[in-house]
């Protein structure tokens, strides 16, 4: 088990230093063969050569693509200084760097924007798990019923439906026309756990029934396949109660699979729920990734993109040790 | 969900001679059809999957004709009419977005371009975009995912490793980044087209990996049948059971989620155009439409609900279409 778990978080250090390195190859290579150069980005349009060529021996865009990521991971485990002559500027660990354009550290905007999307994630998630699984599996229990196929038609309605339009329409009806729901907005939970939720609750619901339908649809169909098994005709046989049939032997494994959905569902929205953020004007990881993407900024989307990788492996990993607890089939190791 | 082992398909595609001699004689009545006619007469009888598909090519046909549409109905798309705006509001006059006999979807704000054109000229984009990537998509997805099946050893341990890390990988956050810094024109291509290909090409990349490890399963589980043995002792070499053995019992599969990634594909497109890195204005895209709508859609929510419903109805028709065909083509989905 330790072996495993050893073995597991060197593949996610890995995978980390991969996907940092496509990013920052694809950063460096396509700009230079595009013909923007980076130190003019930081520095402005209009600067004289002497302060680019300063601003690039600073920030080491001069040395090659590798030296380059060298350091650039050197930062975050060590902290580095940025260095031109006399002119230093130390960078303590973790280090990403500082902004192109207003020379602000990365870290510590990342770091302040991460509660924005940990709120919206987990909240959205708690909905959405809820939601989806009880109508999922009301509805393999009664297959074919009324109830059945409206709840299928309206998950097969939200599974085609985009966050960038039902958010809008949700802020047309709910904020702007009735009046019901504040301007969506992020207070932290410390200061007003009140205004954290009135502020949330639009994003949630409107992120959670995209979800909740993938999830109702997913559910339906892995229960139908569970309840069709033999084992659960066995357990109805031993004249167990039919609650006892459903919930312990037909949920266990009519959810399992659902567990690696959620893993990477959740993952994935943890590093940076850029169309929700971007809806909703909520400044998250989301936010910034789109920030830095605009204004080409390489250590913004860098950071960002690191952050992403690190919800997505975690979760991954939370996943796959889940699985030995839940699935007695799997074994660790 | 899954698509399991084709066994009851394969049978039905390719009945053994034995068989055929047997119905021949005694059983007149009953013809041997197809896993084709079969599929096909069950989707013929799913009204929902018809419906779909009815919905899908009205969309391809307009997308096709959308010059004459324009010359019938519209205007051009690029086309300004300010007589149609509230001066001192920017926003359309009349009610509903500007709809009249003349726009028949309305106006934009401030400029007055036609809707109507602009929806019409989108589809072109949109399905240009979500057809030749899942195409792309596939391609790669087969390719690779045979090969890994197939050939096994390291070439699958490389092949299932590249698979998982580009699922591992924040898409969008890198589709977004890889758009954005990608040049507005290339290889002489005006800024449409080269746009419409990056996004094809970006988009058909990120795609694979999910027909990859389906085909790869299927493949996998297919080298070890007895027809493929057969034909292996017959002396056929490894291509002619790649592509005359193993992919015709593929081919279901392959369809099914050719399909279903299609409007997947149509909502990457429309949240990278929603984004800013999508078609490049003045050419409309549906994404790019709700991206403008975002400043007006308080005051003018119709030139936010057009694009969105359009967006709606085309992703919910491939869906139902999908659904149908997967149903028809594997008895055991139900």
């Amino acid at each position: 088990m330790l072996a495993y778990l050893i073995r597991r978080l060197l593949n996610a250090v890995v995978t980390l230093l991969v996907v940092t390195l496509v990013t920052f190859g694809v950063f460096f290579l396509v700009p230079k063969a595009t013909g923007s150069d980076p130190a003019l980005l930081y520095i402005g349009k209009q600067a004289d050569p002497v302060a680019v060529e300063g601003i690039r021996t600073k920030l080491g865009l001069n040395d090659p693509i590798i030296v380059q990521y060298g350091k650039f991971v050197k930062g975050i485990v060590a902290g580095r200084d940025y260095a031109n002559g006399p002119d230093v500027t130390h960078c303590s660990a973790p280090c990403l760097g500082y902004t192109f354009k207003t020379n602000q550290e990365v870290w510590p905007i990342l770091i302040k924007a991460l509660p924005v999307t940990i709120s919206l994630a987990i909240g959205a998630a708690v909905l959405w798990v809820l939601m989806g699984i009880l109508f999922g599996v009301i509805s393999a229990l009664r297959r074919g019923s009324v109830w059945d196929r409206g709840v299928m038609t309206v998950a097969l309605a939200g599974v085609s439906l985009p966050i960038y339009f039902t958010g809008l329409l949700a802020l047309t009806i709910f904020v702007y026309g009735l009046d019901w729901l504040p301007n969506p907005e992020y207070t932290p939970f410390v200061d007003n756990p009140a205004k954290w939720f009135s502020g949330l609750i639009l994003p949630w619901v409107t992120l959670a029934f995209l979800f909740a339908a993938t999830y109702a649809r997913l559910t339906r169909a892995n229960m139908l396949e569970t309840l069709g098994e033999d084992y659960i005709r066995t357990a109805r046989a031993k004249g167990l109660r039919e609650s006892t049939v459903i919930g312990k032997h037909g949920l266990r494994s009519g959810l399992t699979p659902l567990v690696t959905v959620f893993g990477l569902d959740l993952g994935a929205l943890l590093g940076g729920a850029i169309l929700t953020e971007a809806v909703f004007n909520l400044r998250g990881l989301g936010y910034w990734a789109l920030n830095g993407i605009r204004t080409n900024d390489l250590p913004t989307i860098l950071g960002v993109t690191l952050f992403a990788a690190f919800f997505i492996v975690i979760m991954n990993l939370i996943v796959d040790l889940l699985y030995g607890v839940i699935d007695p089939r799997v074994r660790l190791g | 969900m899954s698509l399991g082992p084709e066994t009851s398909l394969h049978d039905e595609t390719t009945p053994t001679a034995d068989a055929a001699q047997v119905r021949d004689k005694g059983e007149k009545a009953i013809a041997g059809r197809s896993l084709k006619q079969i599929a096909w007469r069950r989707l013929k009888k799913d009204r929902v999957a018809v419906g779909g598909g009815v919905v899908i090519i009205a969309l391809i046909v307009i997308a096709i004709i959308a010059p004459l549409l324009i010359k019938l109905l519209g205007h051009p798309f690029d086309e300004y009419h300010n007589d149609r705006i509230d001066p001192t509001l920017g926003l359309p006059l009349g009610k509903l977005g500007g709809l009249s006999k003349d726009y028949i979807l309305g106006v934009e704000p401030v400029n007055g371009r036609d809707i109507f054109s602009r929806i019409v000229y989108g589809a072109q984009t949109t399905l240009t975009v979500a057809f030749l990537s899942a195409f792309l998509s596939t391609f790669l997805g087969v390719l690779f995912g045979m090969s890994a099946g197939f050939l096994g050893g390291w070439v699958d341990s490389v092949i299932s490793r590249i698979m998982d890390f580009l699922l591992a990988f924040p898409q969008l956050l890198f589709s977004i980044a890889l758009v954005s810094v990608l040049p507005q024109s290339m290889f002489g291509f005006n800024t449409r087209w080269s746009r419409t290909i990056v996004l094809i090409v970006v988009i058909g990349f990120f795609g694979w990996p999910y027909i990859g490890r389906i085909v790869r399963g299927q493949t996998l589980s297919l080298r070890e049948r007895e027809f493929v043995e057969a034909s292996r002792s017959l002396g056929a070499r490894s291509p002619r059971i790649l592509f005359r053995e193993m992919l015709p019992n593929l081919a279901a599969p392959i369809l099914v989620y050719t399909t279903l990634i299609i409007p997947t594909n149509i909502l990457t497109e429309a949240a990278l155009s929603f984004l800013g890195v999508g078609i490049p204005p003045p050419f409309p895209s549906w994404g790019g439409m709700l991206s403008d709508a975002l400043q007006f859609y308080r005051y003018d929510p119709m030139f936010m609900i057009i694009p969105g419903a359009m967006i709606f109805i085309t992703v919910l028709a491939f869906n139902l279409f999908g659904d149908g065909l997967r149903d028809a083509l594997d008895p055991k989905a139900r």
